[in-house]
């Protein structure tokens, strides 16, 4: 664990990215293999099945650094983050080992199923035996939520440094459904075997934001325009006689999805395609409320299929007939695309997503002025002869969203943050005028800086009026510019409405808390966009 | 038999009615016995002071043209009814814990206070007492210091790396007690650059005696490419502005008891935290109330209601008394209650 730990720290105290993709590719040179396998698998997201729980490891720890439980819990919320909290009150460890990265994953993986007085054991054993940053590491493995600065792009650039590999073809290897107990470094990462894995996705290729006038792009006959879809980004892979239905976050959706089991009659063997997955309605999306119903459910009940059915807008062929095609230009896959679905039976719930037409640039501002009535969150600018990249590449996709709608609105609830804004104020339920009364309608926390979040929470601490365990209920002066994506009707809220994507833009020091919106005026912008 | 306190909480300050004087009081008063010269135990405007010998200088230093009398350590002084005597808190140089006894009953101010190793503050010494007033900055369980000696010479490795990539070490410490902790702390890696503010510090503790090594203050004139690679002491507000950026792409640290936690450490931007502090840690807290014998605990500042809590589930008679003491400013996190 001591060589996982400073490879740890070395990330942790450097903002360079080049000081991060160099510590971390010294750490893939030198590194046993299995650890190597286990920090790839922990800085993409991947982890032990969680042995403990969260509460079982508070009252162990508080238990073992004999405190009382309320103590740990008061120190908790000024830490602000529970593996820490841990690592800090626990006593100084009696023996230490050097014990590598992958004997304490593993240990993970025995005791999950073994009785509670074995898991304790094992947990306060393994207390006792690593130095403070490796046991905050060790609860990390633990608790999960392995953030520490490195996406899984820079890691994957240092893992092409460290094994001579190309980027983009790592950036597929690593994928999917692989786990470090059911795989190797070499069979992972150094072997080129296509078949070594069926259900493998491809990378999804990601656009940056248009900036300025998309006039600045080039002649309009270079490039292609389509709606883009608030759905769940998603690929469907056809191989080996099986259907994989994955997310653009990489988890494997098939089972949540079961509409899409009739396509493995209909579409060939060897084939991938990057879409949209939707609730639908009769001929148009339903609004994301739908579809965020079927979110997180493992099994999906009769009544839900009905009422909010899935839908794949295709927007891409990366692979046809088993060969990847990723590199053919974007016009020529739309067509191979396009003539794929052709055949397809109508009830199935696959179409390609439909192209919007491009005369001139100012035509197309203004069609795009439409997406909030498609349903759709603005558009998607594709360079017609533009591979399918890795990744977030600049120059042959764009993504040109809507402007959001606004709303000013009263602070009325302050919640301190997590981990590095553990100790400042970020998390604010936000109200509007309802004659004399404000109503609470949305939370937000994020949008501002550092600085303004600073001054905020002195404002906080000056102005509080009631405390409900971690919420304070503010003096409702201070006014924020609210910027969201679209407004549903909600029964779930007191004000009737909720909200997509809410974030703050503006603190408004220039206008007082009498001169914010009103419920009125949500319910206009519910008429008109909901 | 009850008797009448020995010490009574005004909204000016803690006040002694036997003798008719104030400890660390910050309201004017005529008489105000002082436990150190940080600002905000040492405040201008009173009639008279009392205080160390070798508190003296930096008070006067900072407050100016003041009436201060002088006391050794240990030294009984007669005020009215009451004997008070100053000890060492371990602090900052002269810092004191102010005994007062009055009718045999005694009760000691700790002012702020710490028991790990400093080379300059005379070391924290325990007393016994029927009443403690304690501050309680660190008062949770998840401050743990780690031997000074270890800190000291990581802050040196730090230097050592930035030195051979031939950039400057910027340290941020406040510009009394921490800043010349580090000095006389971190071995002999000098010339040690020096902030203004540093230095004026530094030239007052060096006059009165206190063995700091040499120091080279940053002028506008400085030749900074012939100290290329030097560590530099600063207060922690000049990492933040303008007076920084003459040192080119520096390394930046700041050396303060909160960089014990990740997000403080990650939320300040710097390079580097180093967990040093001139406080007590949790260990530190209990180990001293513990030596004093007392049964009454006061606790003036820092995480106040949950430290007295833990006090009165040990046994204590423990109060919260409200003061203006600060402690350890770095955007100190509080306990959200």
């Amino acid at each position: 664990m001591k060589r996982f730990a400073a490879l740890f720290t070395a990330l942790d105290r450097t903002t360079r990215t080049n000081a991060k993709v160099a510590a971390l590719a010294a750490y893939f040179r030198e590194a046993p293999e299995e650890d190597r396998l286990w920090t790839m698998a922990l800085l993409s997201g991947r982890r032990p099945r969680r042995a403990v729980s969260a509460t079982q490891l508070r009252l162990w720890a508080a238990e073992r650094a004999r405190i009382p439980l309320w103590l740990f819990e008061e120190a908790y919320p000024v830490v602000g983050d529970l593996a820490e909290t841990i690592a800090l009150v626990l006593p100084p460890p009696a023996h230490e080992t050097d014990a590598p990265l992958s004997y304490w994953t593993r240990l993970l993986l025995d005791i999950a199923a073994a009785p509670e007085p074995a898991r304790k054991e094992a947990i306060l054993t393994a207390w006792d035996q690593l130095d403070e940053t490796e046991r905050f590491l060790f609860n990390k493995l633990v608790t999960g939520g392995f953030r520490i600065g490195v996406s899984q792009k820079l890691m994957t650039r240092a893992l092409a440094e460290a094994t001579g590999q190309d980027e983009a073809v790592l950036a597929h290897r690593l994928m999917g459904d692989w786990a470090p107990q059911t795989t190797t470094f070499a069979a992972l990462v150094m072997a080129n075997d296509p078949s070594a894995n069926l259900s493998r996705p491809y990378p999804f290729c990601l656009a940056h934001a248009v900036e300025g006038d998309p006039a600045a792009l080039g002649p309009e006959e270079e490039w292609l325009a389509e709606w883009k879809w608030d759905g769940i980004r998603a690929q469907i892979i056809r191989r080996g006689g099986e259907h994989y239905l994955w997310s653009r976050g990489e988890e494997l959706m098939t089972d949540r999805f079961p509409e899409f089991a009739a396509l493995r009659d209909f579409l060939p063997d060897g084939t991938v395609i990057d879409g949209e997955v939707l609730a639908w309605g009769q001929d148009s999306p339903l609004p994301f409320a739908a579809l965020q119903k079927r979110i997180g459910r493992k099994t999906v009940p009769k009544k839900l299929l009905a009422e909010a059915p899935a839908m794949m807008l295709a927007y891409d062929l990366l692979e046809w007939e088993g060969e990847d095609i990723r590199m053919q230009p974007f016009c020529e896959r739309r067509r191979l695309l396009e003539g794929a679905l052709a055949s397809l039976p109508p009830a199935l719930p696959l179409r390609p997503s439909p192209l919007v037409e491009i005369t001139d640039w100012q035509a197309l501002a203004e069609r795009r002025t439409e997406a909030r009535t498609e349903l759709a969150e603005g558009l998607m600018l594709k360079r017609r002869s533009a591979p399918y990249h890795a990744g977030r590449k600049r120059g042959d996709w764009w993504k040109w969203k809507l402007d959001p709608l606004t709303i000013d609105a009263v602070m009325v609830y302050a919640q301190a943050g997590h981990g590095r804004r553990a100790t400042l104020y970020t998390d604010f339920t936000f109200a509007v005028w309802d004659g004399p009364d404000l109503v609470p309608f949305t939370k937000a926390y994020s949008g501002l800086t550092d600085a303004e979040f600073n001054k905020i929470t002195n404002w906080v601490r000056r102005n509080t009026l009631e405390r409900f365990g971690p919420v304070r209920r503010v003096n409702p002066e201070l006014v924020f510019e609210i910027a969201f994506e679209g407004i549903q009707e909600s029964t779930r809220h007191k004000s009737g409405v909720a909200l997509r994507f809410p974030r703050m833009v503006r603190w408004r020091l220039d206008k007082p808390a009498s001169e914010a919106n009103t419920l009125a005026d949500l319910k206009e912008m519910l008429a008109a966009y909901g | 038999m009850p008797v009448m306190a020995v010490l009574t909480f005004t909204d000016m300050g803690i006040w002694c009615p036997a003798g008719d004087f104030f400890i660390d009081p910050w309201r004017p008063v005529d008489r105000a016995l002082i436990t150190h010269g940080h600002a905000d135990h040492a405040r201008s405007g009173h009639g008279r002071y009392l205080a160390t010998e070798t508190a003296a200088p930096v008070m006067r230093h900072r407050l100016g043209d003041i009436s201060l009398s002088t006391l050794p350590y240990g030294e009984v002084l007669r005020i009215g009814d009451a004997q008070v005597s100053f000890h060492p808190a371990g602090h900052v140089p002269g810092s004191a814990q102010i005994r007062v006894e009055v009718g045999g009953e005694v009760w000691v101010v700790s002012g702020d206070y710490k028991l790990h190793h400093d080379p300059l503050s005379e070391p924290f010494e325990p007393l016994r007492c029927h009443a403690f007033i304690s501050e309680c900055t660190f008062g949770l369980p998840v401050f743990r210091w780690t031997d000074p000696a270890e800190v000291m010479s990581s802050i040196t490795d730090w230097w050592a790396a930035n030195r051979a990539e031939g950039r400057f070490s910027v340290i941020g410490a406040y510009a009394f007690g921490k800043a010349q902790r580090l000095l006389a702390g971190v071995g002999p890696i000098g010339p040690i650059l020096t902030h203004g503010a540093v230095e004026a510090t530094n030239r007052v503790m060096r006059d009165q005696g206190l063995p700091l090594p040499v120091t080279v203050q940053v002028t506008p004139d400085l030749d900074l490419k012939a100290h290329a690679g030097a560590l530099v002491i600063a207060p922690p507000s000049a990492l933040g502005g303008p007076w920084i950026r003459r040192f080119g792409p520096a390394s930046t640290g700041f050396a303060s008891g909160w960089m014990a936690l990740r997000g403080v450490r990650r939320r300040r931007a710097a390079d580097r935290g180093f967990v040093i502090s001139d406080h007590a840690d949790w260990q530190g807290l209990n180990e001293a109330i513990r030596a004093t014998g007392a049964e009454k605990i006061f606790v003036t500042h820092g995480y106040t209601s949950v430290f007295r809590r833990w006090l009165a589930e040990q046994g204590y008679d423990a109060e919260v008394v409200a003061t203006e003491y600060e402690g350890e400013a770095l955007e100190a996190p509080e306990v959200i209650e």
